[in-house]
């Protein structure tokens, strides 16, 4: 009786024991799997930091003037040209 | 039957207890060795053990953002690489190093006495652009790892360059709102404890020992598409009258937030090798200069609220000088009777000096005081400074009179351009704000309603035909402002080079912003306020009110050019 006891007890042991293995082994799977998408994550902050300068540095107004100026051939109207209009709705 | 038994061999009674004896007294040795190294002497082994599987790993934070008014970024710190190494624990072929060197851009000799020397851990480059990161990474080396760490880069260039500053090493601010901001916007790094198998991977975190702080986002008063204006016309002044420098400041007028603040000469942030310090400096806040005819406004403030004198008093400025003890005070024009309006109108000096002479020298350093002289503006900016306004006590007349129109008192521009709140609104001194604010805010009254209208309207006269600022004009806008030119001193006496500035406010009929510009040391012939400051006025108010969509407020037929060869009459 005694001994049937222990086997038992032994067998879950045993079941244990493995379960904590696999459990353990599952978990530093995981684990490196996260550290993974984090590195990821990573990533796009700094693909979004070097966006937001290239933005940046794009929408310059200096950029954008000499662009409107030599390229688009704009500029601004001499004073002279300028006409004021009301736009106050009567 | 014995007999036979004993014929087996008769061993010495006591050798089987010694040698019993003698391998337990071995086990007990051993066990007390091993009980002593795992439990009393345990750190040196343990210390072993873990350097052999754990790390202590710091986790970056970034910096935050600095931003304008509009969400601009202006300054974004971006991660880099940094490639570093375990000496002992890289392994290379010849022809890895020597990708590797090509790679880092440095000689393989001097990489492998790196590798040679280093240690446990040892910097190879920082900074690396990712490219070449994930090029050394590509080799596949053992032992070579990268590591991100921050780089802040400034979009804007020399446009803003004095404002904004710059930061040093790991990231920290040195100069202008950086350094100002530095607790908000700076990220605290942390550390975590990690386990790492063979191939260096981390496999397991053990513990955070300090968790990183993020740094926070900054957003300043400034508007990009302002600041950008703002500079290119201060630039094209400053060069175009051979100056030795200048300085611009827009203010909103309601919030009292700066929305443009320009400085030339400026410098690139972006370049790492330091700029002179000369082009560092932010001299609306940092500098102080006499400002000449623009303090006249507060003079005339001081009289009309004392009830001594009415705007259409009359003030006899003939025969053009006035003379204080040895001292002779000069006008460029001479203008004979004046009323008070046109003592702000034509710039006299000597009216300006007789009507702050019938004034008890508290008064007028009660006006002064309010406005916001004689004390920094306290923007939070590093390095600004007050500006000098002696205590009236010790004030003799020929100081009240120069004070007057300017001379005798220091101040910076952008508290000379706060000063002008007091005429752009009803009486009250608004306090500045470099970072961007949710609303109006409350001024502190320093004048009476009535003498800031009154004020308003003699400073729409200086820029009517007739008044020293034609050129300040703009179209469509009507326009309040006042010239100023006043001579350097140098030591102790006064040169002849000057310091031209012209500040104003617009649409008079509700005013919205307050422009001042200064330029110093103009050296190309013209060096009154009228001509080489208030053009840069006119051009910089008049985009900036279209810009930000201001209703016209001119009668429309009155849409006056400014002549081009208007007569500019300035007092200096």
């Amino acid at each position: 009786m005694m001994l049937r006891v222990n086997l038992v007890l032994l067998a879950i042991l045993v079941a244990c024991a493995l379960s904590l293995v696999t459990s353990r082994h599952q978990a530093r799977k995981l684990f490196v799997e996260l550290e993974r998408e984090q590195t990821q994550t990573r990533a796009y902050d700094v693909e979004y930091g070097q966006l937001q300068i290239e933005q940046s540095t794009w929408a310059m107004p200096a950029r954008v003037e000499r662009i409107a100026r030599e390229h688009l051939r704009m500029e601004l109207p001499a004073a002279g040209r300028v006409e004021v209009i009301d736009g106050t709705p009567r | 039957m014995r007999a036979t038994a004993s014929a087996t061999l008769q061993l010495p009674r006591s050798r089987a207890p010694l040698l019993f004896g003698g391998l337990l007294a071995i086990l007990m040795l051993l066990i007390g060795r091993s009980l002593y190294l795992q439990r009393i002497d345990n750190g040196f082994l343990q210390e072993q053990g873990s350097s052999r599987y754990s790390r202590n790993i710091e986790v970056p934070a970034h910096r935050g953002r600095i931003v304008d008014r509009n969400g601009e970024s202006l300054a974004i710190s971006t991660p880099v690489k940094a490639i570093w190494a375990w000496p002992e624990k890289v392994e290379t072929t010849p022809e890895q190093l020597k990708a590797l060197a090509d790679a880092l851009e440095t000689p393989v000799a001097s990489l492998s006495r790196k590798l040679r020397e280093g240690g446990e851990f040892v910097y190879l480059k920082r900074p690396v652009a990712p490219e070449v990161a994930e090029r050394i990474a590509a080799l596949g080396i053992a032992g070579v790892h990268d590591e991100t760490e921050y780089w802040r880069y400034y979009p804007s260039g020399d446009v803003m360059s004095q404002v904004l500053g710059f930061t040093g090493d790991h990231d920290v601010g040195q100069e202008g709102m950086e350094l100002a901001e530095q607790s908000w916007l700076g990220g605290k790094p942390g550390t975590r404890r990690v386990i790492i198998n063979r191939r260096g991977e981390v496999v397991e975190d053990v513990a955070s020992i300090r968790a990183p702080q993020e740094g926070r986002d900054l957003a300043l008063a400034l508007d990009t598409r302002l600041q950008y204006l703002a500079f290119r016309e201060l630039k094209a002044a400053v060069e175009s009258n051979k100056a030795k420098a200048g300085a611009l400041v827009v203010l909103d007028v309601k919030s009292g937030e700066i929305l443009a603040l320009a400085n030339w000469p400026a410098y690139n942030p972006n370049s790492r090798t330091r700029a002179a310090r000369e082009r560092m400096r932010n001299r609306a806040l940092t500098d102080v200069f006499e400002p000449g005819s623009t303090l006249k406004p507060f003079t005339i403030a001081a009289a009309l609220d004392s009830g001594r004198v009415t705007p259409t008093s009359i003030v006899d400025t003939a025969p053009g000088t006035l003379t204080i003890g040895s001292a002779t005070i000069h006008d460029a024009h001479r203008e004979g009777v004046l009323t008070v309006e046109q003592v702000i109108q034509k710039s006299s000096n000597v009216g300006a000096a007789k009507i702050a002479l019938s004034l008890p020298p508290s008064t007028m350093w009660q006006t002064l005081s309010d406005a916001g002289f004689g004390a920094p503006p306290r923007t939070g900016f590093p390095g600004e400074v007050g500006g000098r306004l002696r205590p009236a006590k010790s004030w003799k007349p020929i100081e009240q009179a120069t004070i007057a129109y300017g001379h005798g008192i220091s101040v910076n521009l952008v508290q000379l351009a706060r000063g002008y709140t007091l005429f752009a609104t009803d009486g009250e001194l608004k306090p500045v704000s470099l970072l961007k604010l949710d609303g109006p805010v409350a001024g502190r009254p320093a004048i009476a309603p009535e003498t800031a209208r009154a004020v308003r309207r003699m400073l729409e006269m200086v820029v009517a035909p007739g008044g020293t600022a034609p050129k300040a004009q703009v179209a469509g806008y009507r326009v309040a402002g006042k010239t100023g030119t006043a001579h350097k001193l140098e030591g102790r006496s006064y040169t002849d080079r000057y310091v031209s500035s012209f500040v104003g406010f617009a649409p008079a009929s509700n005013p919205r912003l307050i422009v001042a510009v200064m330029i110093d040391e103009p050296s190309a012939g013209q060096y009154y306020g009228g001509s080489v400051a208030a053009p840069v006025f006119s051009t910089v108010m008049g985009s900036a009110l279209r810009m930000l969509g201001v209703p016209p407020d001119a009668p429309l037929s009155n849409a006056i050019l400014p002549p081009e060869n208007a007569d500019i009459r300035e007092e200096t």
